[in-house]
């Protein structure tokens, strides 16, 4: 097969996978093989061919199409302006000029040659290369060293020295050129950014974003956040999708053992016991929106919301001074919507974790069982109302798991109107939490510890 | 045979549009391509814009058998494969219980008995005994066969990793009895509704197809196609108030099938033009939530201004 179809179409995937569609060897192969069927005349129907063979899910798809719109619209050369008539002739018969392909090109205006001139020294240069910011200059610089930039500075020079008007001329608008081609090499650079190094800037923002405190997140990122928390607890819930079945030894499976024994004429050679299908654990939210952990409220309303689109027996509830149920408001509004109903209906009102605690009891206490798994997020900081210890230990009796996470510091707990270190006895997980990196590693803590295997 | 077909992509959507399917470029090339790198197609897209109908109407295009199969939660090889026929191997015993006396009649030890034995050949898993299911039966179809498995998202992850020597290179192994291996690979379908997300080592092995909902144009010439005696002036509108609906934020966007029901509703009312009492009366065919009728219908007259408005513009 000719290699710079081949190229040009594994610059793609490299550029595919930068902006995070994941193409695998074997769908590169697939993409090469779909173009040798149908060649590559038409371009509707290579871009379909390759959707088709590389991007696997509907966002890849977007961002396949994308991608392919950025990648083969290169925009050409800016037209140069047109030698003046009556000079042309002169130039491209005279002198020193025609010797250097660079200077040449300039000349004529021949924007498809330098188009091609650049590409290839920007293979050369290995453009697509290219991570940071900081290698925008270096990467122009060594392009245009590749297309031949230093001979051109060379024949200026040596023509002004000429001192022929003719020469000074021709050396003012080769001059000229070199300045629009600075200019091209710097926006072909930037083409390449964008292609290749859009994911590593994303990538390292979301690190950051994974450490970042979450009491203060910009409003800005918030849109990315959601993004991260939203993958998270999809990851989670996968793994909670898993039926478990336990072998339970003891007790026989009469129909199948009956069934099994069929081919061996009634023998029951193969005994089968009974298997028990583990119901699915159910999860038991609470959140804490008052004003104390206003800031990180958003957060948590956030991980509650991701957390309900994904599990399917969640039990969502809200408090401050009293607590209500939040599964309908997560359930019928979108996300910005949701986080503020809640926090008009019931935030930002002091704490009363009592109060609330007895509202919870009276709501749901029945429901809680050895399957039930309880997630507070909240400081525990009461305002000195009684913390209702009791209905708190009752609670860890019923559930299978109370898991308390708080976004203070531990120095904290139990210092001024703190009670955390009270109800910490009652939990059988309680974490600081206050970024995004060690809530998803409590999570999956507690998942592999507390839910039934 | 002669001209294929699947021989190029202007020859599928022809083709397809004579069995009453309307398919884009990319759907067509989806095809297209499933056909000549003979990889399994998974098609996505929201519940109703026609996954199971290509399927349906690749078949028929081809004059191939369609065979189905649903998945479900809980779904394993026994019921999607092949089961022994239990009943008859229980009768094969029987007979052979008593056809043993004479078979071993002369063999005076049991040395010679077992040989004997041995030389009678095993009939007990053979392909005889075997009840194929609907992966058997699409690989042992002897003229090839389009294979199509709905919901695949809806199965569990033990059953996908279980398709994937299907998939990759059409054939299965029986235990007892070895590889099978299809003589014609089948076209298989994938759809799936996104309820989970699927392995990598599936999307890997598949090509990918995802149906969006139609532009107007599309949309009209399906309405056109599917539901005869309807009028050009309605279909226009119709389709240009159901493209309006999908801007809305609903629970549940109408699809195509639905557009393509409330035409047929339409005609059956002998509608000719829109009107608001109208809509109202059948708004239940196209919304299939109570909220979301609830929230449409105060907004109906000016739906109804702007989608008349388009349909007659053009």
């Amino acid at each position: 097969m000719a290699s710079p179809v081949q190229a040009t179409v594994e610059e793609f995937i490299k550029a595919l996978r930068a902006s995070e569609v994941r193409v695998s060897p074997a769908e590169a192969i697939d993409a090469h093989r779909a173009l040798m069927e149908i060649g590559y005349a038409d371009r509707g129907l290579v871009k379909d061919a390759l959707c088709i063979t590389l991007a696997k899910t509907e966002e890849e798809v977007f961002r396949f199409e994308e991608c392919f719109d950025a990648f083969f619209s290169r925009d050409s050369f800016r037209e140069a302006k047109p030698p003046p008539a009556g000079q042309s002739g002169g130039e491209t018969a005279g002198g020193e000029a025609s010797d250097l392909p660079l200077a040449q090109m300039l000349l004529s205006g021949d924007t498809i040659a330098l188009n091609q001139a650049m590409e290839a020294a920007a293979r050369r240069a290995r453009a697509s290369d290219v991570r940071l910011n900081t290698q925008r200059n270096l990467l122009s610089r060594r392009m245009l060293d590749e297309m031949g930039l230093r001979e051109l500075e060379e024949l200026i020079q040596r023509l002004r020295e000429m001192g022929m008007p003719r020469d000074a001329a021709l050396a003012d608008r080769l001059a000229e050129r070199r300045e629009a081609l600075f200019e091209e090499s710097a926006r072909f650079v930037d083409r390449q950014m964008q292609l290749y190094a859009r994911e590593t800037g994303r990538r390292m923002r979301e690190t950051l974003l994974g450490q970042a405190k979450l009491t203060g997140i910009e409003p800005e990122d918030m849109r990315q956040m959601e993004a991260l928390v939203k993958r998270m607890a999809k990851r989670l819930a996968s793994r909670y999708a898993r039926k478990r079945h336990r072998a339970d030894r003891g007790k026989l499976d009469v129909r199948k053992t009956i069934r099994r024994s069929m081919p061996y004429g009634g023998v029951p050679f193969d005994i089968v016991w009974k298997s028990q299908t583990i119901e699915k654990p159910k999860i038991v939210a609470i959140c804490d929106v008052s004003r104390s952990v206003a800031a990180a409220a958003q957060f948590m309303l956030l991980f509650l919301y991701s957390l309900n689109e994904v599990i399917e027996k969640l039990e969502a509830f809200a408090f401050s001074d009293r607590l209500i149920r939040v599964g309908d408001i997560l359930e019928a509004e979108e996300l910005d919507s949701a986080i503020a109903s809640i926090i008009k209906k019931i935030g930002m009102r002091p704490t009363d974790y009592g109060r609330a605690l007895m509202d919870f009891s009276e709501l749901h206490r029945d429901a809680l069982d050895r399957h039930t798994t309880v997630i507070v997020l909240g400081d525990g900081r009461s305002n000195y109302a009684n913390p209702r210890l009791d209905i708190m230990r009752e609670i860890s009796h019923r559930a299978r798991a109370v898991i308390w996470l708080n976004p203070e510091p531990e120095t904290y707990w139990g210092q001024g109107d703190s009670r955390m270190d009270q109800y910490k006895r009652f939990c059988h997980v309680a974490k600081v939490c206050n970024t995004l990196n060690q809530l998803e590693r409590i999570i999956e803590d507690v998942l592999r510890t507390y839910m039934p295997h | 045979m002669a001209e294929s077909p699947l021989a190029s992509v202007e020859a599928i959507i022809a083709g397809l549009a004579g069995v009453g399917y309307i398919a884009s470029r990319r759907i067509a090339t989806a095809l297209f391509m499933a056909q000549h790198l003979s990889k399994p197609v998974l098609v996505e897209g929201v519940a109703g814009v026609g996954k199971t109908e290509l399927a349906i109407a690749t078949a028929t295009l081809l004059d191939l058998p369609l065979i189905r199969m649903q998945c479900y939660e809980g779904l394993d090889e026994s019921k999607a494969l092949y089961e022994w026929k239990y009943g008859k191997q229980l009768l094969y015993t029987q007979i052979l219980k008593d056809r043993m006396g004479e078979a071993l009649e002369g063999a005076h030890t049991m040395e010679a008995a077992m040989d004997r034995l041995h030389g009678m050949g095993d009939m007990f898993f053979s392909e005889g005994f075997l009840e194929p299911r609907p992966l058997l039966k699409a690989l042992r179809s002897e003229a090839g066969a389009v294979l199509l498995i709905d919901e695949i998202d809806k199965s569990d992850e033990a059953f996908e990793a279980f398709l994937l020597e299907i998939l990759s290179a059409f054939q299965v192994s029986i235990p007892e009895i070895g590889t099978i291996k299809a003589k014609i690979p089948p076209l298989v379908f994938l759809t799936s509704n996104n309820v989970r997300d699927l392995g990598d080592a599936l999307k890997r092995r598949c090509l990918h197809l995802h149906i969006p909902l139609p532009d107007a144009h599309l949309e009209e010439k399906i309405v056109a196609t599917r539901v005869p005696g309807v009028e050009a002036r309605l279909t226009r509108e119709l389709v240009a108030f159901v493209q309006s609906l999908r801007d809305i934020e609903l629970r549940k966007v109408p699809s195509i099938s639905e557009t393509v029901d409330w035409a047929r509703a339409l005609v059956l009312l002998h509608a000719e033009a829109l009107s608001a009492d109208l809509v109202r009366e059948t708004l239940n065919v196209l919304l299939k939530y109570e909220q979301d009728i609830v929230a449409i219908e105060p907004k109906l007259n000016e739906l109804l201004g702007r989608a008349s408005g388009a349909a007659g513009g053009e």
